[in-house]
């Protein structure tokens, strides 16, 4: 595979990781007042950080668990049934869990 | 029309060929084993969205409770959890290079990585002993009251108190208890004898009570001091318990995978996929160890960010 040409595509993930994870420790201590503002039930900042968690597990399952060169038949395989059943289960307990009030 | 070339290639894809997704039995059964061990995780990580989300008003939040730095002292959030992650992603890259030296039959390198791997796994399931140890000595101290309802005190400047400084004062007294234990009498003489000390619910909108109130939940109820599965002083019971089980089951995959590369580690020191002929074992084992990476940057986020 070209892409496998040496090690520089497995470091530049790393820095890739390794920036997000400072910006969201930085973020974490100083907690800017400005992204505190409340959106659909919660913060921008904890949108703010779910979104980064996404990329970061984007580039691991992509790049370091190496499903970017999979066949498609294999990708749908592994992204369906958890592209369908987590955020189905997050749905459920979001929307169910209020009645936990009433 | 597609050639007739083309047809026997979709043949070989979707008619009963040996290889349809274009992976190996070992490497699809180890993929389809972490695929259900994602959904675990997620069922795991969703329930505890779903209890704090219900005590909302004690739930303790989790830059008041993972403070501590090795060598460092006073508050430090978030601090050594970041430590951990950084050594986390680490040991993923070493991982990914002998994998990727593998690849290319280059023993040494196989050799080399693997062993930093298995070094980066080990002090990150050191840290985390180090972590749980703090959190089950526990900090401040709190207030339990008849109904398990944990409450943290105050005094009139709005700073939180540990037992240590309320019952040595505030001169004498350490902002973390430092493993000294207090009985509820001595707490409770010390709250009677300062009026400005108050109790608070410990979640981000929790509620303060009156000097008197506050003596009359301690007399009902009791102190507590540190963590385990029935009482914590950090705030909801629930908190300790997703803590030790959503972090523990964690810290586990760490420990298995931990063993899984030292065997794989000593296969390649013994020479046994060189005589093989390729080193499919290792990529298999890096596909758990990425994983685990993977859970662990949903933890970070879920447990101690948001």
């Amino acid at each position: 595979m070209a892409e496998h040409n040496g090690t520089w595509w497995i470091w530049k993930v790393f820095w890739i990781l390794l920036v997000i994870t400072g910006v969201e420790v930085v973020l974490g201590i100083i907690k800017p007042e400005f992204l505190l503002t409340q959106v659909i039930g919660t913060s921008i900042l904890n949108i703010l950080f779910i979104l980064l968690t996404l990329v970061k597990a984007g580039y691991i399952v992509q790049v370091f668990m190496h499903v970017k060169y999979e066949k498609k038949a294999m990708k749908y395989a592994l992204y369906l049934p958890s592209l369908i059943l987590i955020p189905y289960l997050t749905f459920i307990l979001l929307t169910e869990g209020s009645y936990l009030f009433s | 029309m597609s050639s007739n070339a083309d047809l026997i290639q979709d043949t070989n894809h979707w008619g009963g060929g040996s290889r349809p997704m274009g992976a190996r039995y070992g490497k699809l059964m180890m993929w389809f084993f972490l695929l259900s061990d994602a959904l675990t995780f997620s069922g795991f990580l969703t329930a505890y969205g779903l209890m704090r989300f219900k005590y909302e008003s004690t739930w303790p939040i989790a830059e008041n409770v993972f403070t501590h730095f090795p060598g460092l002292e006073g508050d430090q959030p978030l601090l050594y959890v970041a430590l951990m992650t950084f050594i986390l992603i680490m040991s993923s890259v070493t991982m990914v290079l002998a994998v990727n030296a593998g690849e290319k039959m280059n023993r040494g390198a196989v050799t080399n990585w693997m062993l930093w791997t298995i070094v980066g796994g080990f002090i990150f399931v050191g840290s985390q002993a180090w972590e749980w140890y703090h959190f089950i000595m526990g900090d401040s101290g709190a207030v339990e009251t008849a109904r398990q309802e944990i409450l943290h005190v105050y005094n009139a400047e709005g700073e939180r108190l540990s037992f240590s400084q309320i019952v040595h004062g505030m001169e004498e007294g350490h902002a973390s208890n430092h493993g000294e234990t207090f009985t509820k009498t001595e707490v409770l003489s010390s709250m009677k004898g300062d009026a400005s000390l108050y109790l608070k619910e410990p979640g981000k909108a929790g509620r303060a009570f009156t000097h008197a109130e506050s003596v009359a939940f301690l007399e009902a109820g009791d102190v507590v001091q540190g963590a385990n599965m029935i009482h914590n002083e950090y705030g909801r019971k629930q908190f300790a318990n997703f803590f030790f089980f959503i972090t523990g089951f964690h810290g586990f995959h760490v420990f298995s995978g931990v063993v899984i590369n030292f065997v794989i580690f000593y296969n390649v020191l013994l020479g046994t996929y060189e005589r093989r002929g390729h080193y499919r074992m290792v990529e298999k084992v890096g596909l758990y160890w990425h994983f685990v990476d993977l859970v662990w940057v949903f933890v970070f986020t879920f447990f101690y960010l948001v």
